[in-house]
């Protein structure tokens, strides 16, 4: 029975998040190409510039020590490429896409994910119309550095604390995920702060917006990182073991 | 539980939760278009006006699409490729093990995992 409790527990949450928010019209994607005024595009691209560099740096070290690390690499960047061209329809009336790069981030660590996350984004930008160039700091830095760091600290966390794994990966992919649209909401609101009532004002609508259609995407990302994570508990034992995802404990 | 059976239940709920929204709120756009978020920001700024287009859009909804699910499917062809290959590879070294430990006879792999 204790098994089931989880599902249970989920079943209630959705029951109770249907109730509290209604339909709304909104959309909630990654800011446009445009729509954010010049200086904060070059203010997010400084913010996003050490932490690619120091991704850089992380994945040339892991891939050095461990070559057959590199499969794993692959599989995390393909997991961001699929779930972020998913869009999926949500409680709010409109659609929205997860991002994948919990999954990247349990595995490789936070800034590993900011090059691939930052990789998938460009392609979005520039073949799909989705994103934008002059946004592309500001988008990688929601999706690819705030998103994984959260994860990372959370499924870190989670293995300190001794939580049972499937719950870590859970937590960390799901509050990642909604991690990164809280952030897209914060820099739309630092750019477009309302007349009355400022950032915070402006930063409660775009929350309104961004982050509640993500709520539902957010638990399914957490889903499918645990299927993903079983899997390769399963069958990737000993790459998870060389990554220190697992600390060779007992099954 | 088995794992495959836990995975098999994690899907369907990642498939309730994804259509679900459609059955159960009627007349919902399910817009997720750009151009709806300059409604948002005008109506805060209504001076606001996007400094720069992008470079190249799909033509038609049709193209964007297409290029959505191709961007899926190169995904997913590669998460698939993994996903067989580790099962592959788990399966070979069960083999070789039980080979050896039946003293180099050939034996069958048995169990699933």
């Amino acid at each position: 029975m204790s098994r089931r409790f989880p599902f249970f527990l989920l079943t209630a949450a959705g029951a109770v998040y249907f109730l509290l928010f209604p339909q709304q019209n909104a959309y909630a994607m990654h800011i446009m190409e445009g729509f954010l005024p010049l200086k904060w595009c070059i203010f997010w691209y400084a913010v996003m510039i050490p932490f690619l560099v120091a991704g850089l740096i992380s994945i040339n070290k892991t891939v050095r020590a461990n070559p057959g690390v590199k499969m794993l690499l692959g599989l995390s960047g393909a997991f961001a490429f699929v779930l972020s061209a998913m869009k999926i329809p949500s409680v709010t009336g409109s659609c929205s896409h997860p991002t994948g790069v919990g999954l990247g981030a349990i595995l490789f660590g936070p800034t590993a994910m900011t090059v691939l996350g930052c990789i998938v984004l460009i392609f979005q930008a520039l073949l799909l119309a989705h994103g934008g160039i002059s946004t592309l700091g500001a988008n990688t830095v929601s999706m690819a550095v705030v998103g994984p760091l959260v994860s990372y600290a959370l499924y870190k966390a989670g293995q300190k604390m001794g939580a049972p794994r499937w719950l870590s990966v859970f937590l960390s992919a799901t509050l990642g995920d909604l991690m990164t649209y809280v952030t897209t909401s914060f820099q739309l609101a630092l750019a477009f702060p309302a007349s009355s009532g400022g950032v915070a004002a402006s930063m409660a609508k775009f929350m309104g917006i961004f982050a509640f259609t993500q709520v539902p995407l957010a638990v399914s990302e957490g889903l499918l990182t645990i299927v993903i994570i079983n899997f390769l508990v399963g069958y990737n034992r000993r790459e998870l073991e060389e990554l220190s995802v697992l600390h060779g404990e007992v099954r | 539980m088995s794992g495959t059976a836990k995975n098999i239940i994690l899907i369907v709920f990642v498939v309730v939760l994804a259509f679900s929204p459609l059955a159960l709120i009627r007349g919902g756009e399910f817009a997720g278009a750009d151009d709806r978020a300059e409604k948002a920001i005008t109506s805060i700024d209504p001076g606001y006006h996007p400094w720069l287009k992008n470079i190249w859009e799909p033509p038609s909804s049709e193209v964007e699409s297409f290029l959505f699910a191709l961007q899926a499917a190169l995904g997913a062809g590669f998460i698939g490729y993994f996903l067989g290959y580790s099962r592959g590879r788990k399966r070979q070294e069960q083999d070789g093990r039980a080979m050896v430990s039946a003293g180099g006879q050939k034996q069958p792999a048995v169990g699933n995992k």
